[in-house]
């Protein structure tokens, strides 16, 4: 059958079952969009305000399903808006193939209109770019991108196809999926040596030496980061903690790796860290972190990090052991199959003691009462008791980050979607979209600060559009809250630049993009707005009140020892 | 983790697909992390499709490995080796414009070019031109010699090395075992 490029990608994006793409068009990418016509109901196409509203819609998509995201964007600017989104799937491994064209091979090089070297911008925050100059290697060459993004510890893929390519014509003939490998297609990719392509064969010896060490510890802790929740780990996470019988933090990544509910769990770890996580950490004489990169926001200080402790670390990725930390025993393998074989040799432990000492500590901050304004507790525990139990959150960055992933309770892969890594503002708008386009029978959240909100709530144009139920809660404490903490704490309370004293009047922009919204100042006209969010049925902005001084707590200063919480 | 502890002057090979762009990249990641390339050789193998890359970096023992395992994670690069002196044979060439005028300072040139075992490539009135092969100590040796008469200019190539005996970095099949597949070997 022959094609023209367009069409190839497209057939290329049924392949691989992608039925949901998140972007923007402009003038290189026009024969892609063209094509995109013909192919309408079976590939849903979201038109986002921004290109790195779709980057995030996409990444959304991905964390949330588990699935590859996809979004495209035209050249130049249309692919530079991206990177933030890239930059941010990169950080926090979540597999998105972005494709964007360029200008026409004859205009390459020449500073052409909306030109730029954008495999060169995109190089240091994917896992691997590709320019395609001939229609011949498209087919392949999106087949392999997918392959990449997918395997091994997954991240984006960029894919830069010309613009003459898309309109120039080859033959095609459809291979799905599962014949990729078996037809010898992706044979240049697997024949190679790049590590990440290949799921490493868990070491039997590895996995009978921590059994080894599990059964001479007494005060064991683990940690449940990143990896459990992208290699979908959860019970087995689940069952290898109940037969611990260990208490388990998480880190922000690893929200929704392990039941949130658990008894055993202690909250979050590190720098916002509950007391009995950053505690039990240094105390234990076994720390067993799965799937986390010991990050600084996790291990401060990494010289003093769990001092007490033989520290033993599962991940996928080898280039992340000993990065940080120096471990004294690694096991190489995908989350999912190393708990699998270290459940299935593993006894009942029973550290009723240690977990009598580690529990004493709070798992949870107790905040005063508000007075005109609501508290951050009050806030996500309304918000918890009147949505459903599996309800997606996703999340901004700043402190009402933190204050979401400590008190909410996260039981699944997907339910919390977060820049951990990057820590990019307004992430959150456009993840939320992405993730109620692929999960349109769930509930999904989106928790704001006013700051990150201000970022990209452009993406109310999205949510309007599409009739996406999705209730955006804006922390609004006229700050940029973690910023004015730390110049509490650390810049002598000089308060430079932090305040946001100014528009818009959230309300009124809901109003604006033809949704509905209101000001909240206590519980029970939260509880209100809830309620009428839920029944409307689309997009709803709740602007709750929060005390500009409010801080996120407990506190540990980025370097410091990880029991020395700040005075607050 | 400091990186100069013990840091010495460490050497890697590599094979990488030949496409543009693939030098960048590696240039990329070292600075990325931090190191700083000390000398760099870039050739075509036996295999039209693939590039070897010689690289010498100053790090530590474990930070090294640390580096290796991030540029396996590159797409396209298909093998990396550690080299060493006890195991691999080292080159370096260099090019050297020597002033040398007047027959008695030519014949004093040509001597040192001889025990060194250096070739002369060029001649004009006032300059001779040497080319020397060897390991980077002879290199240095022949260049402090020859700063005695005035050195107009040096091109060096970098250091390229090579396994001795049997052992290729084509076979990485059984440090594949060992780096990539989860044994232990830190």
């Amino acid at each position: 059958m022959r094609l023209t490029g367009a069409e190839i990608l497209m057939e290329c994006l049924l392949e691989q079952e992608v039925d949901t793409i998140f972007g923007y068009p402009g003038g290189t990418i026009l024969y892609v969009y063209d094509a995109l016509v013909k192919y309408k109901g079976r590939i849903h196409h979201y038109l986002t305000a921004h290109e790195q509203g779709a980057s995030h819609a996409a990444d959304g998509y991905a964390r949330s399903t588990g699935k590859v995201g996809v979004a495209f964007s035209t050249s130049g600017p249309g692919a530079t808006n991206l990177t933030t989104g890239v930059a941010t799937a990169y950080m926090d491994s979540s597999p998105v193939v972005f494709i964007s064209c360029n200008v026409a091979e004859s205009l390459i090089g020449k500073d052409s209109f909306q030109e730029v070297d954008s495999t060169g911008v995109m190089l240091p925050i994917t896992k691997c770019t590709f320019q395609i100059s001939d229609v011949n290697k498209l087919a392949d060459t999106v087949r392999r991108a997918f392959a990449i993004a997918r395997s091994g510890r997954p991240g984006p893929v960029f894919i830069d196809i010309l613009k003459n390519v898309t309109a120039e014509t080859a033959e095609y003939e459809f291979v799905p999926k599962s014949e990729h490998k078996k037809s010898g297609m992706l044979d240049a990719l697997y024949n190679r040596n790049m590590a990440d392509l290949h799921k490493p064969s868990v070491d039997e010896e590895d996995i009978d030496k921590l059994i080894e060490m599990i059964g001479e510890s007494e005060k064991p802790m683990l940690i449940c980061g990143g990896g459990v929740v992208r290699g979908r780990a959860h019970k087995e996470y689940n069952e290898f903690l109940n037969l611990m019988d260990a208490p388990s933090a998480i880190t922000v990544m690893g929200g929704g790796g392990m039941n949130g509910r658990n008894p055993l769990a202690t909250g979050m770890i590190g720098m916002h860290g509950s007391q009995a996580s950053n505690i039990a950490v240094n105390e234990c004489d076994l720390l067993i972190a799965v799937g986390c990169r010991f990050s600084d926001r996790v291990a401060l200080d990494p010289e003093s990090f769990a001092s007490q402790a033989k520290i033993v670390h599962i991940d996928i990725d080898r280039s992340e052991i000993n990065k940080n930390i120096a471990t004294d025993h690694h096991i190489v393998g995908d989350a999912k199959e190393v708990l699998r074989m270290l459940n299935s040799r593993l006894s009942q432990q029973d550290h009723t003691e240690w977990k009598k000492f580690v529990f004493s500590y709070p798992t949870e901050t107790i905040y005063d009462e508000g007075g005109d304004t609501l508290n951050p507790k009050q806030v996500c525990d309304t918000i918890a008791r009147m949505v459903p139990d599996d309800t997606i959150v996703a999340t901004d960055v700043g402190q009402h980050q933190m204050w979401a992933i400590q008190h909410f309770h996260f039981d699944y892969p997907g339910q919390l979607l977060t820049s951990g890594g990057f820590g990019t503002m307004g992430f959150g708008l456009g993840a939320a979209i992405g993730a109620k386009a692929g999960n349109p029978d769930k509930a999904v959240i989106h928790i704001a600060g006013d700051g990150s909100f201000r970022m990209n709530c452009n993406e109310l144009a999205t949510v309007q559009h599409y009739g996406l139920p999705i209730i955006t809660f804006v922390f609004d404490n006229q700050t940029l809250g973690m910023v004015r903490q730390w110049q509490n704490l650390i810049y002598k309370k000089n308060f430079s630049e932090t305040n946001m004293d100014r528009g818009p009047d959230f309300v009124k922009l809901a109003d604006a993009y033809g949704l509905r919204g209101r000001r909240v100042t206590n519980q029970k006209e939260l509880a209100e707005a809830i309620e009428e969010a839920m029944s409307c049925g689309e997009g709803y902005v709740i602007d709750c009140m929060i005390d500009i001084d409010e801080m996120v707590r407990p506190m540990v200063g980025g370097g410091s020892h990880i029991t020395d919480f700040m005075k607050l | 983790m400091d990186k100069m502890n013990d840091a010495k002057r460490q050497t890697l090979a590599l094979l990488v697909d030949n496409e543009a762009g693939v030098l960048s990249q590696i240039a990329r990641l070292f600075s990325r992390k931090g190191y700083n390339i000390e000398a760099f050789s870039a050739g075509p193998t036996e295999n039209p499709g693939r590039t070897r890359i010689t690289i010498d970096v100053y790090a530590d023992e474990p930070h090294t490995e640390l580096l290796c395992n991030q540029l396996r994670k590159l797409y396209p690069v298909h093998s990396v080796k550690r080299l060493n002196t006890e195991n691999s044979i080292y080159r370096e060439l260099t090019l050297i414009k020597v002033k040398a005028e007047g027959s008695e300072k030519r014949n004093d040139v040509m001597q040192i070019a001889n025990i060194f075992r250096a070739q002369i490539i060029d001649v004009s009135l006032e300059t001779l031109t040497l080319v020397v092969t060897g390991d980077s100590e002879k290199l240095k040796a022949i260049e402090n010699i020859l700063s005695e008469f005035e050195i107009l200019e040096i091109a060096r190539t970098g250091v390229v090395a090579i396994e001795r005996g049997k052992a290729t970095i084509n076979d990485e099949s059984k440090e594949r075992g060992e780096f990539n597949y989860g044994k232990n070997v830190l």
